[in-house]
Formats: C-alpha cells, sequence, structure tokens
C-alpha cells in the first residue's frame, strides 16, 4: 500500500501552538499557588476555605495504581496549575475586546466564536488553559431562566446554587485527583436549567490546553431541575508535545425528579507521537446522580486521544424508575493506552441502566474496559444491560474486559455480553473491490462497528466524530 | 478488455494456476467451468487484485498492465467482482456502503459525486429493472441476509456500479430458479457492446439463461479446452471426467 499520503494525514491536525503571552500562577502545589488562583479568580472566602481543605486531604492520600496502564511519575511540584492568556487578566466585556490570537485559535479549531459566524444551535463554552474565554448564545438562555458561565463566574453570581451542589456528587475525599482538583480547580462550565424548561439548544463546553508545562483541571457542574433537559457536549485539544502532560478534571451531574442530562464527550486530546513520546494523561472524574424520580442520566463518549485515558463516567440511580445510561468508543492505536468504563450504582427501585462500550485497539496500544454494576438491596425490580464489544487491529495489540457486577436483591436483573473480534480480512478485500482505499475500508467497518455508540450523538456531532474515528486509525492496517 | 497470457499463481507455496491464457473482448461473455479446485476463484481473486498471491505472466486490462495496480484502483478502472462469499459488515448501511462506492467510482472517472435524493432514485429504478425489493438496501450490509440475497445484492451492486469487466465468481451456486432468473435477467440487461464478462460457474444452468460466446473449460490451473455453448452442453451430459 502507498503509505505517503497517510504520514501526512495521520499529523495531529490540532497540535499547533498559539503564541500567547500567559500570567501564570507561581510553579508548585503550595497553599500559596491555591491562595492565588483563588484570588485571580476574586474567589469569596467560603471557596478558599473548601480548596485548601481539599488541599489538607490531598496531603494525606495517594495516586491511585489498580489501574492497568502504569505512567511515568507526575512530579506535582514541577507543574503550572494556572496559567490563562494576559488578555484575560481584566475580563474583556465583549467578544471585540479578546485578543484576537484567541478567536483565530478556535477558529482553527472549528469552535467560532464570532456573533456572526457562531454554530447554529450550539452555545459554546470556550476554556483556553486555565480560564474561560467566551461564551456565546448567553442572552438567549439567560430569557429562559438557564444559566450557562464559567464556573468562576457562578462562584460569585450564584453562590447558594454552587455551595448547595458542588462536590455533592464527588466529595472533596474522593480519591487523589479528584481531591487534587478540588485544591485547584481553575474553570470549566457550570449550567443550571429551571424546572419544566427544556434547554432550546445544545450546551457546548471546548477545552484547549495550550501552555506548557500546565495541567488542566477543569470543573464542571451541570444541574437539570424538576423536570427539565439538557443536551450538554464537551470537546478537548492540545499541542503536540514531548512532554506528558496531566489533565484531571472533575465532572458533576445532577438531574432533580423526572429531569434528564444527556453528556457527549469527544475527547481527541494530543495522543503522542507513534513511540510514544507525549501526549496527555487524561484522569478524569465523571460522575452524575439522578437523585430525583424518573429522572435519567445518559453519558456518551468517544475517546480518541490522550496518552493514557482513566475515566469511568458514571450514575448513581437514587431515585426510583430512574435511568442510566452510558455509550463508550474508545479508541487506541500507536502506544496509546485506555482504562475505562463505567459505574452504575442502583439505589432506587425500578432503576435501569445499559451500557454499550466499543473498544477498538491497534498498533501496540492497549484498551480495558472496567465496569461496576451495583444494584443495592433496596433497589428492587432493577435491570441492567451491557455489552461490551473489542475489536483487534494487528497482533500486537491488546484488549480487555473486567467487568465486576454486584446484585444485593432477588427481584432484580443483570445482563452482560462481551466480544472481542479482529478485523476481518474478507470485510478489508470486500471494501477494496467496490473501490474504496485501505484507510477508507477501515473507517467504514470501525464505524459500521460502532455505529450504537456514534448514533447516540448530536446530529451535528455524530458527523465530526465519525470522521475523527476513522482519522485515529490512519496508518494502522496494510 | 482482458488479455492474460501465461498467467501463474501461488497462495501459501501451492501453485494453483499454471499459465492460463484467455482473450475477452469488449461486448464478449466468457464462461469458465471446471470442476472444484480447478483455480476458478484464485483467477478471480487474481484478477481483482486480492493480497497474497504470488503471479506471474500477463495481465492487461485496457491495455494496461494490472499488476501493480491495487485492488481499489482497479475497482474504480471498472473491475468488478460479485463474490462467491458476500461478506457481512455489521453497521453499514447496503445503500450507504453502496453510494460510497460509486462515489469513489464516479469521481476516478472524473464524473461528479451522487448526492443521497439521485442515488435513491438509481436505485429505485435500478431495483425495478430486477425485479427487486430495494427494501433490502437499508439493511445492514449482508448482515442476515439469506444466500439468495446476498448474490441478488451483487447484482445489484454490479447494475448500479456500471462496470466494464465484471467477474461473476458462482453467482449461481445455491440459487433457486427464481433467483438465478433475477441474476441472468440482471447479466442480460447489462450487457452491451462496451463491457466484458467472465461468468465461473459449476453449472449450465445459468448459461441457459445468459447464452455464452465462449465456453472455456479449467482444469488444474489451465483452461484445457474452449468452445461455445455446446462445450457446457457436453459437460453437463459427461461430467468433467468425459472431457479431462
Amino acid at each position: 500500500m502507498k503509505n505517503q499520503n497517510f504520514d501526512q494525514q495521520k499529523e495531529y491536525k490540532y497540535g499547533f501552538t498559539t503564541d500567547i503571552e500567559n500570567v501564570k500562577a507561581p510553579k508548585g502545589l503550595s497553599e500559596d499557588t491555591i491562595k492565588f488562583i483563588s484570588k485571580v479568580k476574586k474567589e469569596p472566602k467560603w471557596m478558599l476555605e473548601w480548596r485548601l481543605k481539599a488541599y489538607e486531604r490531598l496531603k494525606v492520600s495517594k495516586e491511585p495504581n489498580w489501574q492497568k496502564p502504569k505512567f511515568s511519575k507526575i512530579d506535582y511540584q514541577d507543574l503550572y496549575y494556572y496559567s490563562a492568556p494576559k488578555s484575560m487578566k481584566d475580563k474583556p466585556k465583549s467578544l471585540d475586546e479578546i485578543d484576537p490570537k484567541l478567536i483565530e485559535t478556535y477558529n482553527k479549531l472549528g469552535i467560532p466564536l464570532n456573533e456572526q459566524k457562531k454554530l447554529s444551535g450550539v452555545a459554546v463554552d470556550a476554556v483556553f488553559d486555565s480560564v474561560s474565554v467566551a461564551t456565546t448564545y448567553k442572552e438567549e438562555l439567560t430569557k429562559k431562566g438557564i444559566i450557562f458561565c464559567p464556573i468562576s463566574e457562578a462562584i460569585q453570581k450564584h453562590p447558594d446554587l454552587v455551595k448547595k451542589y458542588l462536590g455533592s456528587v464527588i466529595p472533596v475525599t474522593d480519591h487523589y485527583f479528584a481531591t487534587l482538583n478540588s485544591a485547584v480547580f481553575t474553570d470549566g462550565s457550570f449550567v443550571y436549567i429551571p424546572p419544566n424548561t427544556k434547554c432550546p439548544m445544545e450546551l457546548s463546553t471546548y477545552f484547549r490546553i495550550n501552555a506548557s508545562e500546565t495541567g488542566q483541571f477543569e470543573r464542571t457542574l451541570i444541574i437539570a431541575d424538576k423536570g427539565s433537559y439538557v443536551s450538554y457536549l464537551e470537546g478537548c485539544t492540545a499541542p503536540m508535545r514531548d512532554e506528558n502532560q496531566l489533565h484531571a478534571a472533575n465532572v458533576e451531574l445532577i438531574a432533580l425528579d423526572d429531569a434528564e442530562i444527556k453528556y457527549s464527550t469527544v475527547q481527541n486530546w494530543y495522543p503522542g507521537d507513534s513511540n510514544g513520546v507525549g501526549g496527555i494523561y487524561n484522569f478524569v472524574t465523571k460522575r452524575g446522580v439522578c437523585r430525583g424520580k424518573n429522572s435519567k442520566i445518559s453519558w456518551t463518549q468517544v475517546e480518541t486521544g490522550s496518552a493514557i485515558t482513566w475515566k469511568y463516567p458514571s450514575c448513581i440511580l437514587q431515585g426510583d424508575n430512574s435511568v442510566g445510561e452510558f455509550y463508550s468508543i474508545a479508541i487506541t492505536n500507536n502506544h496509546q493506552k485506555a482504562d475505562t468504563g463505567t459505574k452504575m450504582i442502583h439505589l432506587g427501585k425500578n432503576t435501569r441502566s445499559k451500557i454499550i462500550s466499543k473498544g477498538i485497539s491497534a498498533g501496540k496500544a492497549d484498551n480495558t474496559y472496567r465496569g461496576l454494576v451495583d444494584i443495592h438491596r433496596k433497589a428492587t425490580n432493577s435491570r441492567n444491560y451491557t455489552q461490551c464489544d473489542s475489536l483487534l487491529m494487528g497482533n500486537k495489540c491488546g484488549a480487555h474486559t473486567v467487568p465486576y457486577i454486584k446484585n444485593k436483591n432477588s427481584s432484580s436483573t443483570i445482563e452482560h455480553e462481551a466480544t472481542t473480534s479482529k478485523i476481518n480480512e474478507d470485510q478489508l478485500f470486500y471494501c477494496n473491490q467496490r473501490g474504496l482505499n485501505q484507510e477508507e475500508a477501515v473507517s467504514l467497518i470501525v464505524n459500521g462497528f460502532c455505529k450504537d455508540v456514534l448514533q447516540q450523538l448530536p446530529m451535528e456531532f455524530a458527523v465530526e466524530a465519525q470522521k475523527l474515528v476513522g482519522i485515529s486509525l490512519e496508518g494502522s492496517v496494510g | 478488455m482482458l488479455e492474460i497470457k501465461n498467467l501463474t499463481a501461488s497462495i501459501n507455496e501451492k501453485q494453483i494456476l499454471n499459465g492460463l491464457n484467455i482473450r475477452i473482448k469488449p461486448g464478449e461473455l466468457h464462461a469458465i467451468m471446471g470442476p472444484n479446485g480447478s483455480g476458478k476463484s484464485t483467477l478471480a481473486n487474481v484478477l481483482s487484485g486480492k493480497n497474497g498471491y504470488k503471479t506471474s505472466g500477463e495481465l492487461k486490462y485496457k491495455g494496461k498492465d494490472l499488476n501493480d495496480i491495487s485492488i481499489d484502483e482497479r475497482a474504480q478502472q471498472g473491475i468488478f467482482l460479485a463474490f462467491q462469499y458476500p461478506t457481512e459488515i455489521p453497521g453499514v448501511k447496503t445503500n450507504n456502503f453502496l453510494r460510497t462506492s460509486l462515489n469513489k467510482i464516479r469521481k476516478a472517472r472524473g464524473e461528479k459525486e451522487v448526492d443521497a435524493l439521485s442515488f435513491l432514485k438509481i436505485i429505485k429504478e435500478k431495483s425495478n429493472e430486477l425485479g427487486m425489493d430495494e427494501k433490502m438496501l437499508s439493511r445492514q450490509l449482508n448482515v442476515g441476509f439469506s444466500g439468495g440475497e446476498k448474490k441478488k445484492n451483487e447484482i445489484l451492486q454490479m447494475k448500479i456500479l456500471n462496470p466494464n469487466l465484471v467477474i461473476l465468481d458462482e453467482t449461481d451456486s445455491g440459487l433457486d430458479i427464481d433467483a438465478l432468473k433475477i441474476v441472468a435477467n440482471g447479466v442480460n440487461t447489462s450487457r452491451d457492446k462496451t463491457n466484458s464478462f467472465l461468468v465461473i460457474t459449476h453449472y449450465q444452468r445459468l448459461l441457459n439463461f445468459i447464452r455464452p460466446d465462449f465456453v472455456h473449460v479449467l482444469s488444474k490451473g489451465k483452461i484445457i479446452k474452449s468452445g461455445d455453448m455446446k462445450l457446457a452442453e457436453q459437460l453437463e451430459k459427461t461430467g468433467y471426467t468425459g472431457i479431462i
């Protein structure tokens, strides 16, 4: 096969760096760093205290090490915990005041922020390193009583909501990276949907890591009040660097009675080069709670980037009749590693959960599905259905499925199905014979394999995700 | 259209084709018959460029050497193989697959790509011509198709892609008489002065419906006898043992 074109295409499209002057916190993790962050964010005292409490906890906790992908030691004192473009210091009031370099960066990423060019039907919050740069469609949303703003703004303007819900799903003490995030989180999105309101457009946050030696610690909090609905999407990219950069986010979702949250992720952090040098450590804690009856939380993730992806978007099904869903595509190529899956904790009666996971491994990559289904004693008549499919390409990669299943009452049922297959020579030949080249054939077959998950994505992003699936696997066959 | 001289092919050190010669002009339909293991499917695979074969000899298509051309480029240049065992591709809708395929081929020909709407029209027209139900096309490619449906689907693809050289690899095997007629009808309505057919088959049955210009008998990787329809009729009576 001709490989010339592949090499050009294979290059990570979003690997560029924006040359911009930054304001940074002093290097390293300390009380001073946390105070610095809290100060530049103009936070109230209670927030700083919350952070410092987390920091105290962090001092006595240790990194977890039960995961399959091992990573090189992270020197937490050699990182910057806050980095923001200098021009953002005096909070630009409108888009006209934002540094054109930033606008240009997002244009390049396909996320226009200008009023005229903004994506139709999608409100975007753009986060650049440690700050939110801009949020589109703000006024239209405000009219409906919907709050969609950077979390740093919510802390100032909506302290009651933040105080009530922040850390209520992921406690400060949860585990090392969640605790770290609680101490040093910088920005992220805050969403509140008032009762009986259907959010009229997709809400989306676009995360961009730009500065070197910087960790990104974003925090997202989404609250869907009684009878409301919201669909939220996050996307992520980072420049190509030889160092491993840490991304440790916390995402908390709360769905009250009869509310529904649909959360989709298209994760395309820099995966490192083909020899496994560089790339993002994507260590993220995502958890939602269906607090009210008949509520629903649905996670959809397309994980194609990062050197290591380590995350388990989970649902706590507390309200009776609540529903949790997890749809996942995890693609690993070259030296990438993923250990991802979900936790479905059934507490309420008649709760239902569904897990569809598609893992694709190519090159020398390693892909693990790890999932917990835990049906408690009082969660009578509950149901779980799990389907885990793995697809292997070549003979140097690995796929693993590690289900943990607990059922503590006799009226509930759990189903688990798992398959592992290899991409089939006959399928490739068939596609080639119909005029598709090797890359197109692989993309088509893999997209078919992932169909059940891709169709869960909002229309606007499904096409993009399909392309991404193909691009991530370029050069992996032939 | 196609000129093969002294073609040999081996796979895993096993010699299968042993100096095969054939010449197919535009407008002609050639049938290749032969017992199991005589190299019929290998010929189809080698013509379409399938990986894994070591070949020697001359392989010319439209006057150009085929040896260095990849599978997909051959397809784009008009070589179509109707598979003996069409493979299943889960999650991929037949009509989406077919549109992707058609657009790749049209692009290679320098023609404009067709959008979803005009493609639907093409599908309707072609499946009506064949007397087929177009609903099959909204199902996943070959997934859960019966043997007959798979073969009919191959013929429909042939009609839509409009190739120059069609290779049918035992398309008639395992078909009931109605399906066989659909396949034959597909071939007959596609034939014109500009395209050629190479029909690989075990039986005379299909040939009764499509009337080949030439019939060849393949044995041990070589064509040992060529003739017209009468040769096929003789084979049906005496079997291969009467000839080989």
